[in-house]
C-alpha cells in the first residue's frame, strides 16, 4: 500500500501512540488519548497494560471504537474491574509510566488548562474541568499532551492550571520534590519536547504537509528548535494506519474515514 | 420488610431541599437518570450536587434550576464536549449562580473515603502545583517530616443515589463492570437509595454474599424500573445512546430549546411515559448495539 497523507489529527493520534512503549503502565484520559492508547497496543505496544479511571485495567486492544471508557467495548476482555481508587494509590506509588493528556489550553512549560478561561470565579468560559487529569500529570511518571494546534490553545501562560506541567518558571516540580512532567506535546501539525533545562517546550518535528512558519504562526509562544533544523515527523506506517481505520472507521474521532 | 420504594416516593422521601445528593458513583456507566428526571419533575430546590462526572446529569439539574452548589471532578457532556446549562450558570449567572466546588477524580474518592472513615481529611501528593489547590472544596497544603501534601477535606453526602444491574428488596445489590468511587460512596453517605434495572427475588443474591458490592444493611430504599440509567450504558443490559446526548448538546444550547427539551423528556407522566416516548425501535436498538455484552 502507498503511503497516503494522514490528515492532522490522524497524524497527531498516531505521533502521540508513538510514545507509549511496550510493557508500559499507561494512565488514559477520554477522547483521542484513549483512541492512541488504544492505537499503541494495536501496534508497537502489545504488552502496554492500560488503566482507565473508572476502575477499569486493559491488556487487550480493543476491536473496535467506543465512545466512553465504560463503553461494553473497553470493558470486554478488559484484565480487572475494580475501584478507581485503587488505580489512583497505584500511580501515587509510582506504578504508572505514562498518562496520556489533552485539554483546552497548554503553555510552554506543557502546564494544562482544562477549568475556566478567565478568572474562576467571573468565566469567559467554563471548561468541564480536571476529570483525572490533575491526579495523572502530578502522579504518572511522565505525561504525553495531545492538542489541535490553534493561537488560542497554545498560550503563553495557562490563566488555570489545571493539570502542572513545570509550572510558570518550569521549576514548580523541583520546588515540589517530584519528578515526572510532559515528555511531548504533539499537536495537529506538530511534536514538541520539553528535555532541556528550562522545561521549555522546543520543537521537535513538523508533521507532514505543514511548514515551519504554519507551526509559528499558531503558537503563542516563542518557537525554539530542539535540533539546528526541525526535523518531519514520521509518516504513518501501513500498520499504523490499518490500526487507525479498524478504531475509527467511520471517522467519528479524527475525521478520516 | 421491604424496602421497595416508587421512583417518585423514594425522591420524595429522600430527595429534600437543601440536602446534598451524590450520584453517577461509576462515572459514565449506571448513570442514574431516572431519579434525575423524577428530581426535575418533583422541582427540589437548593440541591448541593456531588458527581464526580455523571455526563449531563449535572447541566440537567443546573439548568432546571434546581442546585446552588456542584461538587465536581468533571461537569460538562461527554460526546458534545462543554455543557450549556452549565456555562450559562458559571458565565451568566442564568437561571441563577452555583457554587463550583472543584475535585479531581482522586481528590473526590479521598474526600468520600475520609468520610467513610471518619476522619476529617485524607493526605495525598495530587493537587499540589495545580491551581485546583484554591478550590472550594478546602483542600489545604502541609509538611509531613519534609514531604509536601495536600490535606483533602471529608466529603459526606447525605444521600446516595447508587445505579446497580441487580438488587433485592432488602437493598442487597450488585455491580458488574467498573464501579468507579461506588464503594467510597456507599460507605460514606449518610442515606443509601439504590436504584436498580432488574429486582431480584430475595435470597438470591445474599446467598453468595461475598459477591455483594451493596449490602442491604447499610440500604434505606430499592427502586427498580427499566432503563433506570438511559442514555448511560447498563453493562448486561444495554449500550449507551450516544445519538441521545448529542440531540441533547444540541437542543441545550439555546435556554428556550432546553426548556422544550424538559418539556418533552422529563415533564412527562413518569419514568413509564419517558420510555413510550424513547420509542420501541430505539430501545430495542440500544439494547441490540454490538458493543453490548451479554452478561451471564
Amino acid at each position: 500500500m502507498a503511503l497516503k497523507e494522514p490528515n492532522p489529527v490522524q497524524m497527531m493520534v498516531i505521533e502521540a501512540a508513538r510514545h507509549i512503549r511496550d510493557g508500559e503502565i499507561a494512565n488514559v484520559g477520554m477522547r483521542l488519548p484513549l483512541l492512541a492508547f488504544a492505537l499503541a497496543k494495536m501496534t508497537h505496544a502489545p504488552h502496554a497494560l492500560g488503566f482507565f479511571d473508572a476502575g477499569i485495567v486493559r491488556s487487550l486492544p480493543v476491536q473496535k471504537a467506543f465512545v466512553t471508557m465504560c463503553d461494553a467495548e473497553n470493558v470486554r476482555g478488559s484484565v480487572w474491574c475494580t475501584d478507581m481508587m485503587d488505580l489512583m494509590n497505584l500511580m501515587q506509588r509510582g506504578k504508572v509510566d505514562v498518562g496520556v493528556l489533552g485539554g483546552a489550553e497548554v503553555d510552554g512549560f506543557g502546564n494544562l488548562n482544562t477549568s475556566y478561561i478567565g478568572p474562576a470565579d467571573a468565566p469567559r468560559v467554563k471548561l468541564p474541568g480536571s476529570g483525572g487529569a490533575c491526579d495523572i500529570a502530578m502522579l504518572s511518571r511522565r505525561t504525553v499532551i495531545m492538542m489541535a494546534h490553534d493561537k488560542r490553545r497554545l498560550v503563553s501562560r495557562v490563566q488555570y492550571i489545571t493539570s502542572l506541567g513545570y509550572g510558570h518558571d518550569g521549576r514548580e516540580r523541583e520546588r515540589l520534590h517530584i519528578g515526572g512532567g510532559p515528555e511531548v506535546l504533539v499537536t495537529d501539525r506538530a511534536t514538541f519536547t520539553f528535555h532541556n533545562d528550562e522545561h521549555r517546550a522546543a520543537l521537535h518535528s513538523i508533521h507532514p504537509g505543514f511548514t515551519l512558519s504554519e507551526v509559528t504562526d499558531r503558537t503563542g509562544w516563542e518557537i525554539i528548535p530542539h535540533g539546528a533544523v526541525p526535523l518531519q515527523t514520521k509518516l504513518p506506517s501501513d500498520t499504523e494506519w490499518s490500526a487507525l481505520g479498524r478504531l475509527d472507521p467511520d471517522g467519528f474521532w479524527t475525521g478520516g474515514g | 420488610m421491604s424496602k421497595v420504594l416508587s421512583l417518585a416516593d423514594a425522591i420524595h422521601e429522600y430527595i429534600t431541599p437543601h440536602c446534598s445528593v451524590f450520584i453517577g458513583a461509576a462515572h459514565e456507566a449506571l448513570i442514574p437518570f431516572a431519579a434525575v428526571y423524577e428530581i426535575i419533575r418533583q422541582g427540589t430546590q437548593h440541591l448541593t450536587f456531588c458527581a464526580p462526572i455523571s455526563d449531563i446529569a449535572s447541566d440537567l439539574l443546573v439548568g432546571a434550576g434546581l442546585v446552588d452548589c456542584i461538587h465536581a471532578a468533571w461537569s460538562g457532556n461527554v460526546s458534545g464536549g462543554l455543557g450549556h446549562n452549565l456555562r450559562r450558570a458559571a458565565e451568566h449567572g442564568v437561571p441563577h449562580a452555583v457554587e463550583m466546588v472543584d475535585y479531581s477524580n482522586y481528590a473526590m474518592a479521598l474526600a468520600l473515603q475520609a468520610a467513610a472513615m471518619g476522619v476529617p481529611f485524607l493526605p495525598t501528593r495530587s493537587l499540589n502545583g495545580s491551581d485546583l489547590i484554591r478550590s472550594r472544596a478546602g483542600f489545604e497544603p502541609f509538611m509531613w517530616h519534609g514531604q509536601p501534601l495536600v490535606a483533602v477535606p471529608a466529603l459526606q453526602p447525605d444521600v446516595v443515589i447508587l445505579g446497580v444491574q441487580k438488587a433485592d428488596a432488602d437493598g442487597n445489590a450488585t455491580i458488574d463492570g467498573p464501579v468507579g468511587m461506588t464503594h467510597e460512596s456507599l460507605m460514606a453517605a449518610r442515606h443509601v437509595v439504590v436504584l436498580c434495572e432488574e429486582l431480584v427475588a430475595k435470597g438470591h443474591l445474599g446467598q453468595e454474599s461475598w459477591h455483594l458490592t451493596v449490602p442491604g444493611f447499610l440500604v434505606d430504599a430499592v427502586v427498580a424500573v427499566p432503563y433506570a440509567f438511559h442514555p448511560s450504558p447498563c453493562l448486561g443490559y444495554y449500550g449507551r445512546d450516544t445519538a441521545f446526548f448529542q440531540q441533547y448538546h444540541r437542543e441545550s444550547r439555546d435556554p428556550q430549546e432546553f426548556r422544550q427539551w424538559l418539556q418533552d423528556w422529563v415533564y412527562v407522566d413518569g419514568h413509564a411515559d419517558y420510555l413510550r416516548r424513547l420509542g420501541k425501535d430505539r430501545l430495542t436498538h440500544v439494547k441490540s448495539e454490538e458493543g453490548v455484552m451479554s452478561w451471564p
